[in-house]
């Protein structure tokens, strides 16, 4: 089982590295965006301070959308999917080491990458760290719970968007207590609460994600 | 399968069935939708605080029971598919989610009307309105999802994976008002303390709550008879049915 998994994954990591625009192109979807809402707003930069972590998450978040059609739509065009489907391994181990693949591809870049915009906005240092630590709990909840989402949609007539309306309402409280810790730390109260929910969302969804996901595939290749 | 009610899981069977309900629940539902406003706008006392505005809750709070009620629901004909296979509980779950829709929708409309005059704004980023919000967008995705999938069968069972995600979220906005705990009051009924209000109010917003009740289910039966014809239309029964009104006509 733990053999198929890394081998799931590994081969994940060789088709991203074989084209690393898709996963760059994310990358900088979620910089632009970053970087872009203080035009819109206007370079106040106590106003800015406050909307950082939640430019920074709702960043992340469009960004793991973007990125979630891709996730099994090549693999179901050329017939990978179904040989997994049928393979003796469980499936839940498959779709987990995609879940995985997602993350280090999306989410860990992302969280890599949050501080260029905490710093644009004018971040203090503790609250930069905080912004890190709750994209580095809440991503994997957006992998998770977008497996799901991406697994329903496969093959599904206006895809992308159907994707987008499904899940984003899914991935409310992520945002709500990722983007409130930094707020809360901001405001000199501790985000501990915040982060253990995050937390906790990230056990309830690393259950509810994978399996809706295994069941959603087999009902799309029946 | 010896008890008698799965027979009405085969759609021929409860096709009729539904048929001949819907007159009943609409009669309920008118009755005691006119007995509840003639309660809610004759009889209730003008509130001490909130003056005459607040009778707007006659609708409100019903409406957003109802809202969180058939989510429930619908999720559960959607668990009853996945898990037994019959065909009638997705249609169910298809049939209920558009009056779901509605509820919350109306909910939030009324809720933005009372808003204005109470709180002095049409909308607040409370918690309880925001998941209930969420709980629109919910509706609205599951109904997408089954309209984009052409094959009945595998858009039921995507849409019943889909509400049973989805169904995480219904407790999270009950229990929101204690987590964030912001500017919705609590709630003001509650089964295990006196209700904060006059006993003619809670009257008046029971009767509309049995109503919206009645409501949804004469709805929901309509609309999953209309379903049945719709995906059954080569079957035998249809056929027949179908060649019965002809000769009647």
């Amino acid at each position: 089982m733990l053999d198929a998994f890394a081998l799931v994954l590994r081969r994940e990591m060789q088709i991203a590295l074989r084209r690393k625009g898709d996963v760059l192109n994310v990358l900088v979807f979620f910089i632009v965006v970053g970087s872009l809402f203080p035009l819109g707003v206007g370079p106040e930069p106590n106003q800015l301070r406050a909307m950082a972590a939640g430019v920074a998450w709702l960043g992340a978040l469009l960004a793991a959308v973007l990125s979630l059609p891709r996730l099994f739509a090549a693999d179901h065009a050329d017939g990978t999917l179904e040989q997994m489907l049928v393979s003796p391994q469980p499936l839940g181990v498959i779709v987990l080491a995609k879940v995985a693949g997602h993350w280090l591809l999306t989410g860990l870049p992302l969280t890599l990458a949050a501080p260029i915009i905490g710093l644009q906005y004018g971040l203090p240092l503790d609250a930069l760290g905080l912004l890190i630590a709750s994209l580095l709990i809440g991503t994997p909840v957006l992998s998770l719970l977008g497996v799901a989402g991406a697994a329903l949609t496969l093959g599904v007539r206006g895809g992308g968007a159907l994707l987008a309306l499904l899940i984003l309402p899914l991935f409310v409280p992520v945002l709500v207590f990722g983007a409130g810790a930094v707020t809360a730390s901001l405001t000199g109260i501790n985000p501990g609460a915040h982060l253990s929910l995050l937390g906790a969302f990230l056990a309830v969804s690393s259950f509810v994600g994978p399996w809706a996901a295994c069941a959603a595939l087999r009902v799309a290749l029946d | 399968m010896t008890f008698p009610l799965f027979q009405f899981a085969a759609p021929q069977a409860f096709f009729p069935i539904a048929g001949k309900m819907i007159p009943w629940f609409s009669i309920l539902a008118g009755a005691l939708a006119l007995a509840g406003l003639y309660v809610g706008f004759f009889v209730a006392p003008t509130d001490a605080t909130q003056g005459e505005a607040y009778r707007i809750i006659f609708i409100h709070v019903p409406a957003a029971w109802m809202s969180m009620f058939l989510y429930l629901v619908m999720a559960g004909w959607a668990a009853v598919g996945l898990a037994l296979n019959t065909r009638l509980s997705g249609m169910m779950a298809s049939a209920i989610a558009p009056t779901g829709a509605l509820f919350t929708f109306i909910a939030l409309w009324t809720g933005a009307l009372w808003g204005r005059p109470t709180w002095g704004a049409y909308w607040v980023w409370d918690a309880r309105l925001t998941s209930e919000l969420v709980l629109l967008f919910l509706y609205l995705g599951f109904i997408a999802l089954k309209s984009a999938i052409s094959d009945p069968t595998r858009a039921d069972r995507a849409g019943a994976i889909l509400a049973l995600v989805g169904v995480v979220n219904v407790p999270i906005i009950y229990f929101s008002v204690q987590w964030w705990n912001t500017l919705h009051q609590g709630a003001s009924v509650s089964l295990t303390r006196a209700p904060s209000m006059a006993t003619t109010m809670l009257w008046g917003m029971l009767l509309m709550a049995l109503a919206a009740w009645m409501y949804s289910i004469a709805t929901a039966l309509a609309r999953v008879r209309h379903i049945i014809l719709e995906r059954e239309r080569d079957a035998e029964w249809v056929r027949l049915q179908r060649e019965g009104l002809r000769a009647a006509a």
